[in-house]
């Protein structure tokens, strides 16, 4: 299965992103492979972040990451279950209150020793308009207070390709990794520190806003 | 791919070019062997940069018509999308964009036809009119002048006008110049990228006097002119191989290839300026973007194409 994965990241996605968007990265050093489990939190904007977030990677890491994703979006039936949990490489939680702890599976996946991409805003919201944190990270945090954080911060994607547009328009995109961040025992504290950082990675690259 | 040979005035440049290549790379090598600093890292991404591009150039032009149209359709995508990512837009624009780009396969599929007389017309009077059209038609009035003014701007720098580049390969072979039109493309792109270079060289080396200190500090009249002459005597050197130009005419080409380069040049400076912006791009690793390496060329491709049009087809 890890070969599928490496050929459809490898051959497919990183083409199409290089040749279609193009990704203008600062700071890509800082976004690298722990020992052990490692978070990575990122702002959402677009179906397409999670996949420029896996091209982010060296090929031979991309077996040790995995993503946070809806479970009601990637695992529809069972083809697009099995393309998500294997080729993908979601963790699927549930959105809808179906399960009594829907971060078991985060949990389970940091417990292998996975580097975990999550989006701590949520759904996506508005393209390009930052939501409020949501506390669902800490809770991984408090649980497992060892793990670091790696913020990234991605423009241009929701110009790209917005929720709730179905048309494609080449732009490219800017993408600023910050250092990593540490849980200092609270979670209103954490939640500050990630808005801070991303506030200043988005200022960093100075992106270009709509008019 | 013909068989390649040294009597081939084509690939004779094309083995002249990765000599002059080798050259610069031993040069740099020793440059920073004696660099303890290690302050010209951008020099040697810069060479490191040149043998992909070359490399990439070759290919294209060697292998067969269309992919050599696919090549110079490729540069004017790329450099069209980093346009539109480094310019402010609205979010009403998107749909234009989409649109914008299609222009693209369609002007490079005339060139491949060699339909001149549409492609001549196609974005300066068939886009012009239809893509502030399609403006109106997303219905937000406000900003409607900035967003008509910077895409039709964008599409004739990066598709119209490179694609002159691609249509120089229509121009057959004659008795007078058996390289046809693949000579002019060598002949034009090898001046304009080695005008850049010797400009920046003498500028370096020599350079004083700010032409345009306000827009692009580091050019000067030393390495202006410096360059000029060394492109007048390059395209004095290659025309008889590459172009059916006279002496004399040669000499013009070159004068004319140095002065375009400038102006498109300072164009985007200016550009990039006004953005404020140092680079377009990231793409080629020392130049920056692909828009950063073809500002030269967008004023130096119609130009040239017209000057040999006028006076030899």
């Amino acid at each position: 299965m890890n070969v599928l994965r490496l050929i459809f990241y490898a051959l497919l996605v990183r083409p199409f992103l290089i040749v279609f968007l193009g990704l203008n990265t600062r700071n890509l050093d800082r976004l690298k492979i722990r020992d052990g489990a490692h978070l990575i939190a990122a702002n959402h904007n677009s179906h397409l972040d999670a996949m420029v977030l896996m091209s982010l990677f060296k090929l031979k890491d991309i077996h040790r990451v995995k993503l946070v994703a809806a479970k009601d979006y990637f695992c529809r039936n069972a083809l697009s279950t099995w393309f998500s949990l294997n080729i993908i490489g979601i963790v699927p939680i549930d959105r809808k209150g179906e399960s009594d702890d829907p971060l078991k599976p985060v949990m389970k996946a940091l417990e292998d020793g996975y580097t975990v991409v999550i989006f701590p805003e949520g759904s996506r919201g508005e393209p390009e308009k930052r939501q409020p944190l949501k506390y669902g990270i800490t809770k991984i945090l408090e649980a497992k207070p060892e793990i670091t954080i790696t913020p990234v911060f991605m423009h241009g994607l929701g110009k790209a390709l917005p929720r709730g547009e179905g048309l494609f328009v080449p732009f490219i995109c800017e993408i600023n990794v910050g250092e990593e961040l540490s849980w200092a025992g609270e979670r209103s504290q954490l939640i500050s520190s990630l808005e801070a950082v991303f506030d200043a990675l988005e200022q960093e690259m100075e992106p270009k806003e709509w008019l | 791919m013909p068989d390649f040979s040294i009597s081939n005035p084509i690939h004779a440049s094309i083995i002249a070019i990765f000599g002059l290549l080798l050259v610069s790379s031993i040069i740099v090598f020793f440059i920073r062997r004696k660099d303890e600093k290690d302050e010209h890292k951008e020099l040697a991404d810069r060479v490191k940069s040149w043998w992909f591009m070359i490399t990439i150039f070759s290919l294209a032009i060697l292998t067969s018509p269309v992919v050599s149209v696919i090549f110079f359709g490729l540069i004017s995508f790329l450099a069209f999308k980093e346009f539109i990512s480094i310019i402010p837009l609205r979010r009403a624009d998107r749909s234009v964009l989409f649109w914008a780009y299609l222009t693209i396969p369609l002007q490079y599929v005339l060139v491949y036809m060699g339909w001149y007389g549409l492609f001549i017309v196609f974005i300066p009077v068939w886009v012009f009119f239809l893509l502030p059209f399609r403006l109106i038609i997303s219905g937000q009035t406000d900003g409607f002048l900035k967003s008509v003014t910077a895409i039709s701007w964008g599409l004739m720098i990066t598709v119209f006008a490179i694609s002159h580049a691609a249509m120089l390969m229509k121009f057959p072979a004659t008795e007078a110049s058996i390289a046809g039109g693949v000579g002019l493309i060598m002949f034009m792109a090898i001046l304009n990228q080695g005008n850049d270079v010797a400009q920046y060289v003498w500028g370096k080396l020599f350079g004083k006097h700010k032409i345009l200190p306000k827009i692009s500090p580091k050019k000067t009249w030393e390495g202006f002119m410096g360059g000029a002459l060394t492109t007048m005597i390059g395209a004095a050197i290659l025309a008889p191989f590459l172009t059916p130009f006279s002496f004399i005419f040669s000499l013009l080409a070159g004068l004319m290839i140095a002065c375009a380069g400038f102006i498109g040049d300072v164009t985007f400076s200016a550009l990039k300026r006004d953005l404020k912006i140092k680079d377009a791009g990231s793409l080629i690793p020392g130049h920056g973007g692909i828009l950063d390496r073809i500002d030269s060329l967008s004023l130096t491709a119609p130009l040239f194409f017209h000057l040999v049009r006028f006076f030899y087809y």
